[in-house]
């Protein structure tokens, strides 16, 4: 039995996994021709990689199908319900970094920050009959933020990509999206709440609780993680 | 899962109920989103199993049975009116524990007109006698209170309002608070916007700031513009308002201790006096259904967490020496929610919940 290690599967996050666990002399490659998921780890011992996509990360670690992921961890707290009791956050990596961030039109010059979104909400609700859209593809953290932070009146509505063009095409009356620079959003015309920074994401390391840990994949990981510098986790 | 003890319990508190005189009524199990969603707002996509249905679109399963019930006493209920009911309810858990996730309801709803400190009473009465095998505490509390303090505050109406809408968002309300009490700083935003405004129309630094996208006008960004530059003019609440409102805010005690408290804060804000009197009316009627007020919890800030539409007496009745578990009966009284619900009709109606699977189980463990 072997520790299986979730990695995503292309793209610039595939790569930079690639170089952190290269740079630590783990060497990942994806073998096979350009197309096929599948690839090798050398240079550790009872290790095997699993190519997947980055959103399905979260859920592989949660029904205990592969040992370790690396994944964003704003998808692991959006996708998976009490994360902490699901996976150990075992090492921040250092690259894609994204702020999760809300964001309403830049005309709204009285809104700033969540204390005006909410009475924002309240004087929208009340003038156009339903209460204020916020498009989102997280939904979990979004509302989870707005509660803990007291704003009413408002609604999610689900937008899996270009959310940015939702405002503009009446969808909705503002976003609650990842974002690195900003431009995207300047170029929708669209600006952050000073407070409304709801999660800082990062590419990290997870180990799911629910895997197999016996028959060698303690062994294994307890090898694998002096390599890389990272503590063993306290418990999985 | 229902086991047959917890319903043998809810069949025995469902014919009791039926014996003091409810018309016992029944609720679908999917309802309508709509409704609930922009009753409770978003917070009831986590708490309640969202499905779809092909032609009626999103569909929940009953999260509880007072929005049915109160729509059906709305669209069509003679007056006054008992209702009792029993069925399962069922609540989506986002952590990881023994919260049920379905479990069964029996509910007795007062819609009447005549002496609402009486029907309070009346309710909270029943549910003590028929819960007094299981020794439980009770707990409670009166939302009018706190909600006639906030009326009575020298300040806008505007502030008055937010402050208002936010009664069962306790930090939101506090940052309101401290807030219009001059206990924050302004944010520096708002400062900025407001500096510009004293230069310039609203219009032109919306204008200035981008291209109009959205369904929110100009014309609305302007009026809350104009309303934010209006209220920095507004005094601070003052001190001695804000102290008040602490001071209701903390309040807890028993009954009786409470209601001379309450009398005392009357001198400083005597536009509490017709809820404390309401409160005083309500002890009165409890004593005479032989309910010892004196030994009896109050706070007045309890029920504020729950969920938003109880708008004067709460309750809740739970086993002190079992605090993992929910509280086996809760209610209240929902004026406002019968005039949401109404069309423009509304009733005063006070009722509450008791979850038999609880009786059930303390009844057992007792035994």
């Amino acid at each position: 039995m072997s520790l299986k290690i979730g990695v995503p599967s292309k793209g610039r996050l595939m790569e930079k996994t690639f170089e952190w666990f290269g740079a630590r002399g783990v060497e990942m490659r994806r073998n096979g021709n350009e197309r096929e998921y599948s690839g090798v780890v050398d240079g550790a011992e009872g290790v095997s990689l699993v190519l997947l996509s980055a959103g399905e990360i979260p859920r592989e670690l949660s029904a205990g199908r592969i040992h370790l992921g690396v994944t964003g961890s704003d998808l692991v707290r959006e996708k998976l319900a009490d994360w902490e009791d699901q996976v150990a956050d075992l090492a921040p990596l250092g690259f894609g970094f994204a702020d999760l961030i809300i964001a309403v039109p830049a005309v709204w010059i009285d809104v700033d920050t969540l204390d005006d979104l909410d009475a924002a909400a309240a004087q929208f609700r009340a003038s156009h009959g339903h209460r204020l859209r916020i498009a989102t593809k997280y939904h979990r953290l979004v509302r989870d933020f707005l509660r803990e932070n007291g704003v009413a009146d408002y609604q999610l509505v689900d937008s899996q990509g270009a959310t940015e063009g939702t405002v503009k095409n009446l969808t909705a009356e503002a976003i609650a999206d990842i974002t690195s620079t900003g431009e995207t959003l300047r170029a929708n015309h669209l600006k952050i709440l000073t407070d409304g920074l709801i999660h800082r994401s990062e590419a990290t390391l997870f180990a799911g609780r629910a895997a197999d840990w016996e028959n060698g994949a303690r062994g294994a990981l307890a090898r694998l993680l002096p390599r890389l510098g990272v503590e063993m986790p306290e418990r999985i | 899962m229902t086991r047959a003890a917890d319903r043998a319990e809810a069949e025995r508190l469902f014919a009791h109920f039926r014996a003091e005189g409810a018309v016992p009524v029944d609720a679908d199990i999917l309802l309508p989103a709509g409704t609930l969603l922009d009753l409770y707002g978003e917070d009831i996509r986590a708490r309640a199993y969202v499905t779809h249905d092909p032609l009626e679109g999103e569909m929940m399963l009953r999260p509880d049975f007072t929005v049915p019930v109160v729509q059906k006493h709305m669209a069509h209920g003679a007056e006054p009116a008992r209702y009792t009911y029993m069925g399962e309810v069922f609540r989506a858990q986002e952590h990881r524990g023994e919260r049920a996730r379905e479990y069964l309801q029996v509910g007795y709803e007062v819609f009447a007109r005549d002496n609402p400190p009486d029907a309070d009473a009346e309710v909270f009465a029943l549910f003590a006698n028929l819960l007094a095998p299981l020794s439980l505490k009770a707990a409670t509390g009166d939302l009018g209170i706190l909600m006639a303090a906030v009326a009575g505050l020298t300040t806008s109406e505007r502030r008055k309002a937010a402050l208002m809408r936010h009664i069962w968002r306790p930090r939101r309300f506090r940052a309101l608070l401290d807030r219009f009490g001059g206990r924050t700083p302004v944010a520096p935003t708002r400062r900025a916007l407001l500096a510009a405004l004293a230069a310039n129309p609203a219009e032109d630094l919306i204008a200035a700031a981008g291209p109009a996208i959205g369904l929110r006008e100009p014309e609305e960004i302007t009026a809350r513009a104009v309303a934010l530059a209006q209220d920095a003019e507004v005094p601070p609440i003052s001190a001695g308002e804000v102290a008040i409102l602490d001071d209701l805010l903390d309040l807890r005690g028993n009954c009786t201790g409470a209601l001379a408290h309450l009398r005392d804060i009357m001198v400083d804000m005597p536009a509490i006096t017709p809820a404390v009197d309401r409160f005083a009316a309500r002890l009165e009627a409890l004593a005479r259904r032989g309910v010892d007020v004196a030994a009896l919890d109050f706070e007045a800030s309890h029920g504020r967490t729950t969920l938003e539409y109880y708008d004067g007496f709460v309750f809740s009745f739970y086993a002190e020496a079992r605090p993992d578990l929910a509280p086996v009966a809760s209610g209240g009284r929902y004026d406002a929610l019968t005039r949401v619900l109404g069309q423009g009709r509304s009733i005063p109606a006070v009722g509450g919940v008791i979850r038999p699977g609880l009786v059930a189980q303390l009844t057992e463990g007792r035994a």
